[in-house]
């Protein structure tokens, strides 16, 4: 008998999309398109336990163990390093991490730089492979109003289509690293629910070739 | 009475595991839980985590708390060993670890065997390491890798030193679209990509995957790996040892300290590997010795997501009595509820801080 699957998937946009996959590919869970308040949605015919998460808390529920697989953004991995199998790269839900500021200006490279960020390890590691010091100022959400304030000289971001940064008058100065969503697996669940994972990423590894 | 009253499931295990090391001749061995700060300093890659952490001695030397057992161990073996030795231990060792990054007290409990070592030796301490994953739990796997097919595969793509590590991680991660990526932005071709990817991706029992593993010779190193390893794994299905057995060649680790056989063990519920091991040849040629090792150590502190039921009662029996009541019948009472081997509280009130299985009153008027 096959052991049912607990799958952790980002509220929002990318788990909606990420959820019309998996039912197409036979992972389908009907009752969490009941528009209700609860986190927690479970089918017994086709095995599958969903959990919704806060994006930036998937990787910790798979990592824990609690959820056996889930999907989240590669800027979330590189940020908290989580202990993970990284099965897949899903190819949707593309941005790119990126060094911005002031348009018409540049990264100051007399002085330490000052940052804002919600990627206080990216930063780091990134302006360390530059030989570059800096100071990190961490922020939890609208990071663009720092450098027009004058609180940091740039910002270390996720950039879509830079329609925000073009609003405010940003410009991007330097790409980090490409992002997209990734297929991830609990390391002790890999190994016990061996089959239905490795099927489970076949599907989804067929169905996105296409 | 039993003894298991008070005896934490960790303790218990640790007891058991102490006893399946000695039944196999390995003998205790008790460490300082200082070391000489340099040691660390010189082999930190061989470290889980670079934090130590440090101290001085009342003359200024500076000292560190064990972050590490193996290395004191490969220390002190003396620079031309004759015979083997064959050691364990159970100590704390002191590591940055977890979501917070902070120094956490881990008890480690693991065996070392040093000097020439043959295909029984190694196949005694992957039995060992089986039996200690049974003793645990009856849902564990014990996964094998050779670390001479990574390094050969490596050699023969002809990677910098950098790469090679970044490589490795990503093997570790199973992570096959990174390894593409980084191989075709360094010109190595198809073929070879090919065999790394399916080196990180290849899981499953040792039928299935020794032919596979075959596949994937390009050289002398992986030829030799492949031999080495069917060789073990043949000796394992003979004496019926190779269910809960699989090959995994993620199991990596670092590659100038460990060479051959690596292993890991794996428990259901429990995240991450509880058991990790291998051949470590490479290291005691870095400390100047010339002998062989292999060994593995058992990460104690991870139980806890075994045990969550253990401690939820205080005590089997709270033993009310009162004023009318004998101390003698209260003794009475209670030595014939502990000779039945429950934990027995005895008290005039029902304490609301006390857990208990069930309430016994005894004397007149309660």
């Amino acid at each position: 008998m096959s052991k049912m699957i607990n799958i952790a998937l980002p509220k929002g946009r990318l788990g909606e999309k990420v959820y019309n996959l998996f039912e197409k590919l036979g992972y389908g869970c009907p009752a969490i398109l009941e528009n209700s308040r609860k986190l927690v949605f479970e089918d017994e015919e086709n095995n599958v336990r969903y959990f919704w998460v806060k994006p930036s808390d998937v990787a910790i529920y798979v990592e824990t163990g609690v959820a056996d697989v889930g999907v989240v953004g590669k800027d979330i991995l590189l940020e908290q390093n989580p202990d993970v199998y990284e099965l897949l790269d899903l190819g949707f839900g593309k941005c790119r991490m990126a060094i911005a500021g002031k348009k018409g200006e540049h990264l100051p490279t007399d002085r330490t730089v000052k940052v804002a960020t919600k990627f206080p390890n990216i930063a780091k590691k990134y302006f360390a492979s530059k030989s570059r010091e800096i100071d990190i100022i961490k922020l939890n959400g609208s990071i663009e109003l720092a450098p027009i304030l004058g609180m940091s000289d740039v910002i270390v971001d996720i950039v879509e289509t830079g329609t925000t940064l073009k609003e405010n008058d940003l410009d991007v100065y330097e790409d980090i690293v490409n992002i997209s969503a990734r297929f991830i697996a609990n390391k002790t669940g890999f190994r016990f629910k061996t089959q239905e994972i490795e099927l489970m990423k076949s599907k989804i590894e067929k169905e996105i070739a296409k | 009475m039993p003894q298991n009253l008070v005896l934490s499931f960790e303790e218990k295990t640790s007891m058991k595991l102490a006893e399946l090391f000695a039944s196999y001749g390995y003998k205790k061995y008790k460490m300082s839980k200082f070391e000489e700060y340099d040691l660390y300093i010189e082999n930190k890659s061989f470290l889980k985590s670079e934090n130590v952490i440090a101290f001085n001695d009342p003359t200024g030397k500076l000292l560190a708390l064990k972050p590490d057992v193996t290395l004191s161990i490969a220390k002190n073996t003396a620079d031309n060993e004759t015979e083997p030795r064959k050691l364990f231990y159970s100590e704390n060792v002191y590591r940055v670890s977890g979501n917070m990054h902070e120094f956490k007290e881990i008890p480690q409990l693991g065996l070392e065997y040093i000097g020439e070592v043959d295909t029984y030796s190694l196949c005694e301490v992957l039995i060992v390491a089986k039996q200690s994953l049974a003793i645990i739990s009856d849902s564990y796997v014990l996964d094998i890798s050779h670390m001479g097919l990574l390094i050969g595969l490596l050699e023969y793509a002809g990677l910098s030193y950098e790469v090679r590590d970044e490589i490795t991680t990503l093997i570790g991660t199973k992570n096959s679209h990174e390894i593409r990526r980084v191989l075709s932005s360094r010109g190595v071709d198809t073929d070879l990509t090919e065999k790394i990817v399916t080196l990180s991706t290849l899981y499953g029992s040792i039928d299935k995957i020794i032919p596979l593993a075959e596949k994937l010779i390009v050289n002398e190193t992986t030829r030799a790996a492949v031999e080495e390893l069917k060789t073990v794994c043949n000796i394992l299905k003979i004496s019926g040892q190779a269910d809960n057995i699989n090959i995994d060649f993620s199991v990596v680790s670092d590659i100038s300290y460990y060479n051959g056989i690596t292993f890991r063990g794996y428990i259901e519920k429990v995240p991450g590997s509880i058991l990790s091991g291998g051949r470590y040849d490479n290291l005691l040629k870095k400390l100047g010795k010339n002998s062989g090792a292999v060994g593995f150590a058992v990460y104690m502190d991870l139980l806890s997501y075994l045990d969550r039921d253990n401690g939820r009662y205080d005590a089997d029996v709270l033993l009310i009595y009162n004023e009318n009541t004998s101390a003698e019948k209260v003794f009475e009472a209670a030595a014939e509820l502990r000779e039945k081997g429950e934990r027995v509280f005895a008290s005039t009130t029902e304490c609301k801080n006390i857990k208990y299985k069930r309430l016994v009153k005894i004397g007149e008027g309660i």
